[in-house]
């Protein structure tokens, strides 16, 4: 390598090591801008961003002088996108167990599992998934030995030290089959698991002394753990499937009527679409499943989504665990089903809010993240072209007003594998 | 091609296909001594081939002329207002707004929409690993030895599986490949299916298509092997365990060849099949050095490997990939679930286009194959941006012709050129776009899915009685 490369080598080995930037004043001009709530995009407007946040949104936003200004024209710009229930940030690869934080099956402790102490900003996951577009994420730990997997966390995709945004924001339980299965064999033992634990935080949360009764099942931090659950503070995700299941969920609300339910998965969810609807109980739903998976998805279909929105559900996408940088992808089906014949799906503002706003208000922090209204954080994706569409790509990403390197592992294998190998030339490993 | 496979005949063509290397010639030369040849002898050598056959016969059909659409014909082509005439199952013509319609053909107008081959998938599990999932339907590993060549994935194909009908109405699939799992090193014969709804995986069954042996590298098998105690538990012991396989494979060749196999062998037949050229090596490989070590192997033992899959890597070597042939089935940008997918890259595709290689893009799974078009947008779209332009026209050849070329049926189908089966997909929308889906699939000619026709779409007896029996899906 010559002493030239190698000091550019340097400046950008350096530039990527560098401290984030602080948060500036920026504003994105003349792009077409989707606010994300589900409004029409506009065309030629300006974000204009200030202290991490969201200040104007318009054509006729007035760019202060000496403000950074980053030209849009002929791009898309757009909130960054929202996934909600993965597990981002827990493994570095799936399959190797050792580098695997999302189940902990043989932990004594169910509920009161922090998944916010196991995130990893660095994974390179992130890093890709950054890359995609998406900025914040409800990270579920899924696997315990338990109905409940513990508290999850809402996290920002930013490369630094601090991932975090709300830990402990929501409790994860499993019903259904998966639920059966870790209760004991029946789904008649993950209801009484469910129950029970949520009447033994009742009982304690009452007790000023703390005292609990000598036979009671969980234990006292797992029960702790419980306690903002029935009083409502923490959001309560159930992963239901079934109609009948969610039928069940949704009569928790008699006795705890505190509960701020979520319904997670909801592959028949359009089979119960107006009593989700009549409980205004958001849903974050599996985008296409439409496969008799198993026995408790019998009526899956791709335009569940769709049905539920048309009557009058609080439904948005989540629940993939494949990658979440498939979002706009998932989004863009629901947009093609509104072509065929006979089936449902949702139009394009719908389709986008869906994966940004619409799961940011879910989580209850739609006044936080998830859209460019003023006074949301400045995370922003400018798109070189339509953001659902599938050859489109991200060109720049904004986490809480800061721009983001969009270098990963992924990156760097492209840019060396990018021509094959040249006679002569020393070997690639000396190419970076 | 149909006759290869019949029983007797094959030995002959075979022969043909070879130069005169084959067990044909051995059968000549000892002409002489035919009639001291035992009964043993004969049976070991002269067995059916094809001992359950098809029974797949295309569905009645109208002649049918697609006027007015870009048409995506599979070789890489594109032509705007385009024609398509099918009549008896059959491509008849493709052309531009010149070519006459003749008469009796049923017009179809396509303006505004698009015209693709039949999708092909290179890698499903539909059938052996059926919907719904659970443990009974279980039937894709024969995960009890490291080689099991002697299994055929369509004894357990089970026709009734839902997702054989979402393939076809959302993914606009009209023929795929069934392999066996890869927990094996050898893990049985994959079989060439119609996405055809049957009483029997024999209705189903391409004709004339030929038998494919999926092999599988790396993790899986020594992960599986290993975690029973036995080989091969290490790489190194996969090839091991692979090359004694093969060295008994090349013996009982010879054995045959000389007249001196008195008894028949179900997984050696399957290899023998391979050296003789009638037999797909279909090879799960994810790394570029293991795949280079598989290419080798090929070469000590005498044969081809027809399509690396998953090939995560390939983009590594591209330049040993387009020297040997060998395509490479691929996803759009899966990566980083397993070990060897760490270096998976969406750029994949492009990268080996670029560098002359056979790109396919495959599924391996029932919800991916029903958007096979849209992996490929995907690769396209990564690929632009890193400087190569690949047309749409090439990348819908990814999905169509490609594959076919990967299973073995490219002169059947896979293309729309005059005499091929036409196997037609007319796409309200952009084959390549996120808002398009498949409006109108013909099988063989036969309109099998039509989205204006809420009859014209298949519902698996399983399906019969349930919540959502003949919903859109």
């Amino acid at each position: 390598m010559s002493a030239r490369k190698l000091t550019a080598a340097l400046a950008a080995l350096l530039a990527c090591t560098a401290a984030p930037a602080i948060a500036q004043t920026v504003a994105i001009t003349g792009g077409k801008v989707v606010v994300g709530d589900g409004s029409d995009p506009i065309d030629g407007a300006t974000v204009l961003v200030r202290d991490g946040k969201v200040v104007a949104v318009g054509r006729d936003v007035a760019v202060p002088a000496g403000v950074r200004t980053v030209d849009a024209k002929g791009k898309w710009v757009t909130p960054g996108l929202v996934v909600a229930v993965t597990d981002l940030g827990l493994f570095d690869v799936e399959a190797v167990d050792d580098s695997n934080d999302s189940g902990a099956g043989r932990s004594p402790f169910s509920a009161a599992l922090d998944i916010s102490q196991a995130i990893n900003p660095d994974a390179q996951h992130i890093k890709v998934s950054r890359a995609g577009g998406v900025t914040r994420a409800a990270v579920a730990p899924l696997g315990t030995g338990s109905i409940f997997g513990g508290q999850g966390a809402v996290i920002d995709l930013g490369a630094d030290a601090d991932p975090v945004t709300v830990p402990r924001a929501f409790q994860y339980v499993d019903l259904g089959e998966t639920g059966a299965r870790r209760a004991g064999g029946s789904r008649i033992a993950a209801w009484a698991d469910l129950t029970n634990a949520l009447s033994e935080a009742r009982e304690l949360a009452a007790s000023p002394t703390g005292a609990r009764r000598d036979d009671v099942l969980l234990s006292r931090r797992d029960a702790q753990a419980l306690i903002p659950v029935v009083t409502g503070r923490q959001p309560l995700y159930v992963r239901a499937e079934r109609a009948a299941d969610i039928r069940m969920v949704l009569s928790l609300k008699k006795d705890y009527p505190a509960v701020k339910l979520v319904i997670v998965g909801a592959s028949e969810g359009w089979l119960v679409a107006g009593d989700l609807a009549k409980a205004g109980v958001p849903v974050l739903a599996t985008p296409l499943n439409n496969l008799p998976d198993s026995f408790e998805q019998l009526g899956a279909t791709h335009s569940n989504v769709g049905r539920m929105k048309a009557a009058g559900v609080n439904v948005s996408l989540g629940a993939y665990f494949d990658q979440p940088r498939y979002a706009p992808q998932y989004a863009g089906n629901l947009v093609a089903l509104t072509r065929v014949p006979g089936a449902s799906g949702l139009t394009w503002n719908q389709a986008f809010a869906a994966i940004s706003s619409g799961p940011a208000e879910a989580m209850g922090l739609g006044d936080r993240f998830g859209s460019l209204r003023a006074g949301r954080a400045g995370d922003v994706v400018i798109w070189d072209g339509d953001p659902l569409e599938l050859t489109s790509g991200v060109t720049a990403v904004f986490i809480d007003g800061v721009e983001q390197p969009l270098r990963d592992h992924q990156t760097r294998l492209r840019d060396r594998y990018r021509t094959g190998p040249a006679e002569g030339a020393v070997p690639k490993a000396y190419e970076w | 091609m149909k006759t290869l496979y019949r029983p007797l005949l094959a030995a002959a063509a075979c022969a043909l296909a070879l130069g005169g290397t084959g067990p044909g010639l051995a059968k000549d030369a000892k002409d002489k001594d035919k009639k001291e040849e035992s009964a043993a002898v004969k049976a070991a050598r002269d067995f059916n081939k094809d001992p359950y056959p098809s029974t797949y016969k295309p569905y009645p059909s109208v002649p049918t002329a697609l006027v007015g659409a870009t048409v995506f014909d599979g070789t890489g082509k594109q032509i705007d207002g385009g024609t398509v005439l099918i009549k008896d199952g059959k491509v008849v013509a493709v052309g531009g707004p010149d070519l006459a319609i003749p008469e009796g053909y049923t017009r179809i107008d396509a303006r505004g929409k698009f015209v693709t081959p039949g999708i092909i998938d290179a890698h499903s599990h539909l059938g052996d690993y059926p919907s719904p999932g659970v443990d009974a339907h279980s039937d894709g590993n024969e995960m009890t030895a490291p080689t099991t060549p002697q299994v055929w994935a369509e004894h357990s194909v089970w026709p009734q599986d839902p997702g054989f009908t979402r393939a076809l109405a959302n993914g606009g699939v009209t023929s795929l490949l069934v392999l066996p799992g890869s927990a094996n090193l050898m893990g049985g014969r994959g079989v060439v299916l119609k996405t055809v709804p049957a009483r029997t995986m024999q209705g189903m069954k391409f004709p004339g298509a030929p038998y494919s042996l999926k092999m599988a590298c790396g993790e899986n098998p020594k992960r599986v092997y290993g975690a029973k105690g036995r080989m091969p538990s290490t790489r190194m012991g996969n090839l091991a365990v692979n090359r004694e396989t093969w060295l008994k494979a090349q013996d009982y060749r010879r054995k045959r060849d000389s007249g001196k196999l008195e008894s028949r062998d179900l997984a050696m037949e399957t290899l023998v099949g391979v050296l003789d050229g009638e037999i797909l090596i279909q090879n799960h490989c994810y790394r570029a050095d293991e795949m280079a070590i598989v290419l080798d192997m090929g070469k000590e033992f005498g044969y081809k490997i027809q399509t690396f899959h998953h090939a995560v890597e390939a983009y590594k070597i591209g330049d040993l990939l387009a020297a040997s042939g060998t395509c490479s089935a691929i996803w759009a940008d899966w990566w980083g679930f397993k070990m060897e997918a760490y270096d998976g890259i969406p750029e994949n595709a492009g990268l080996l286009h670029k560098a002359g290689a056979c790109v396919v893009i495959h599924s391996d799974d029932a919800n991916g194959i029903q958007r096979l078009n849209q992996e490929a947008a995907k690769a396209q779209g990564d690929a632009r941006r890193i400087g190569i332009d690949v047309p749409d026209g090439e990348v819908i050849r990814w999905l169509t012709l490609n594959p076919a070329k990967a299973i073995g049926i490219d002169k059947l189908t896979g293309s729309l050129e005059a005499g091929k089966g036409a196997d037609v997909v007319l796409w309200n929308g952009h084959p390549l776009s996120v808002y398009s889906r498949p409006e109108k699939v013909w099988v063989d000619g036969a309109l099998l899915f039509d989205s204006a026709d809420r009859k014209r779409r298949g519902v698996t007896d399983f399906e019969l009685g349930q919540p959502g029996e003949g919903d859109v899906k």
